[in-house]
């Protein structure tokens, strides 16, 4: 009964879904626009453009390895970074109300501000490229995670803190055992923001004018040659991008939350 | 009463330190000045820019993009968010498209929308209703979900129609996860306004101000200083929202206001 609903969910989900490309393909069949490219040729570019390298390179082009590669490197270490230094710092703040009180309207200052305002100056400090764009990357990447820690942690029940305190437990066991745990759900709401911010960061770093590689350098290349089946080829990898890191996150939540949540 | 005097006081301790921090790092040379001003110096450009018309007219061109973007953003997703929550089928059936469309980074659009509307206030426009438009969407849809099925349920048995049940019911109760949302989108509309502007180099706005001084030599203060305004402004926005949510919807805990 269960299994029959759940098939009939999904193939009204994917179906209606195949419906809506198949509609998109016969409007642009019919109705031919420079700007919008029919879907099969654009996943017949992005097939030609990215993934019909050899075997021994797992089928990327040199293309891919050269903008796609680099772009995935620089979204990663900035995410971890950032993910590392807020969870770090906002259990520290959590810690201590006097500490929080400090720097609470400092960090709201911080996030207040559009992360792309802080690119033209991270631009002058460290010139265009790699460092530049990691420095974008983190600082708007850790606020989320940085707040949200702290607020998890400063939520942790006086309950459990004081048998904490009974059981004499050292400082680390106490962070390990009790504010991380309860600041976990927190922690994944902060860095699901994070996640996405990185992924905004790391394309618009990409598309300023003097990076020399990237999918937003791709994408802007392609704008200013007006090679529309490009750009919309850059659109969907970066969909697919977002959904899968998306997706992988969400399962990783569901992994630490669902076992490891104290009762 | 004495805790929350305390906290304040800590509170403006802290921005001091931190002023007093960027002003040293400033000062001290490790860096050129013109790459790091010190603090005071980019705070006095910052004040000074205040009494700039041109300025003034750029941080209006940029609000009145944001304005109209979110609020065509709302006039979307409130009543497509509502026809979503309440006809599952609907929700069923557009949810994979839904899926798809939304983890794509908004500010990858911006060559796309470039190349298609020019870059004037259209494109800002298009851009920020894009981005934000998935936030008010998804708590609608969420708010409508948790909406107590008890008080529906009587409605019904007095023989109200879907509608009424709808607007008496299911939309008051939904409105302060649509207001979270709004909150959420609003701080979204500000950085693809901003995003967009840099991108586009020219025309006004403050992200145009920010990207000019960024090119100027010795521009460095100018830009620390649109940058001040820039999260000025976002922080006007998020106490203005944060404020009214809690005079509109004081019983919900959402207004504590987590992001």
């Amino acid at each position: 009964m269960r299994g029959g609903k759940a098939a009939r969910s999904a193939l009204l989900r994917w179906g209606v879904l195949a419906a809506a490309i198949g509609a998109w393909q016969i409007a642009t069949r019919t109705h031919t626009s420079v700007y919008f490219p029919p879907p099969s040729e654009i996943a017949r570019h992005t097939h030609n453009l990215w993934f019909s390298g050899p075997p021994t390179h797992a089928f990327l082009t040199p293309d891919a390895t050269e903008n796609i590669l680099p772009s995935l490197a620089r979204m990663t270490t900035g995410f971890a970074l950032a993910a590392a230094a807020g969870i770090a710092l906002g259990t520290a703040l959590g810690r201590s109300r006097r500490a929080y009180a400090l720097c609470n309207p400092v960090l709201q200052f911080a996030r207040a501000v559009p992360p792309p305002a802080l690119v033209p100056v991270f631009v002058v400090i460290f010139d265009f490229g790699t460092q530049m764009q990691l420095a974008s990357i983190v600082f708007s990447a850790v606020w989320p995670v940085l707040i949200n820690t702290a607020e998890g942690a400063r939520n942790t029940d006086p309950l459990r803190i004081d048998v904490a305190a009974v059981l004499r437990l050292t400082t680390a066991e106490r962070l390990w055992l009790l504010f991380l745990p309860s600041a976990l759900p927190r922690i994944f709401a902060g860095l699901r923001l994070s996640l996405s911010l990185s992924l905004i960061l790391m394309v618009f770093s990409e598309l300023l004018p003097g990076t020399a590689n990237g999918i937003g350098f791709t994408l802007t290349d392609a704008q200013s040659r007006s090679d529309l089946l490009t750009v919309w080829a850059a659109l969907v990898l970066l969909g697919a991008l977002g959904y899968v890191l998306n997706t992988g996150l969400l399962a990783v939540e569901k992994r630490l939350l669902g076992k490891g949540r104290p009762a | 009463m004495r805790r929350r005097r305390q906290e304040l006081l800590l509170g403006a301790l802290g921005v001091l330190l931190a002023f007093g921090v960027c002003e040293a790092v400033g000062r001290a040379g490790l860096v050129s000045r013109s790459y790091l001003p010190p603090a005071s110096e980019v705070l006095a450009r910052a004040v000074e820019l205040a009494g700039d018309p041109v300025f003034l007219d750029g941080v209006g061109a940029t609000v009145r993009a944001w304005a109209i973007g979110l609020g065509l953003a709302c006039a979307i997703a409130v009543p497509l968010g509502l026809l979503l929550g309440s006809v599952p089928v609907v929700d069923e059936a557009v949810r994979a498209i839904v899926e798809f469309l939304r983890p794509l980074p908004s500010v990858a659009l911006i060559p796309l929308v470039s190349l298609l509307l020019g870059s004037g206030t259209e494109t800002k426009v298009a851009l920020i209703t894009y981005a934000s438009v998935w936030p008010i969407l998804f708590n609608t849809v969420y708010g409508l979900g948790e909406t107590d099925s008890l008080a529906k349920d009587t409605l019904r048995a007095f023989g109200f129609g879907r509608l009424s049940v709808l607007l008496r019911v299911e939309l008051p109760a939904t409105a302060p996860f649509i207001a979270a949302g709004v909150r959420i989108s609003a701080a979204i509309a500000l950085i693809l306004a901003v995003a967009t502007e840099i991108l586009a180099g020219f025309g006004e706005g403050l992200g145009i101000f920010i990207a000019q001084s960024g090119l100027s030599t010795d521009g460095t203060r100018d830009v620390l200083a649109g940058v001040v305004w820039a999260g000025a402004l976002g922080l006007v926005i998020n106490s203005a929202l944060v404020w009214g949510e809690r005079r509109l919807f004081p019983w919900t805990p959402e207004h504590r206001g987590t992001r």
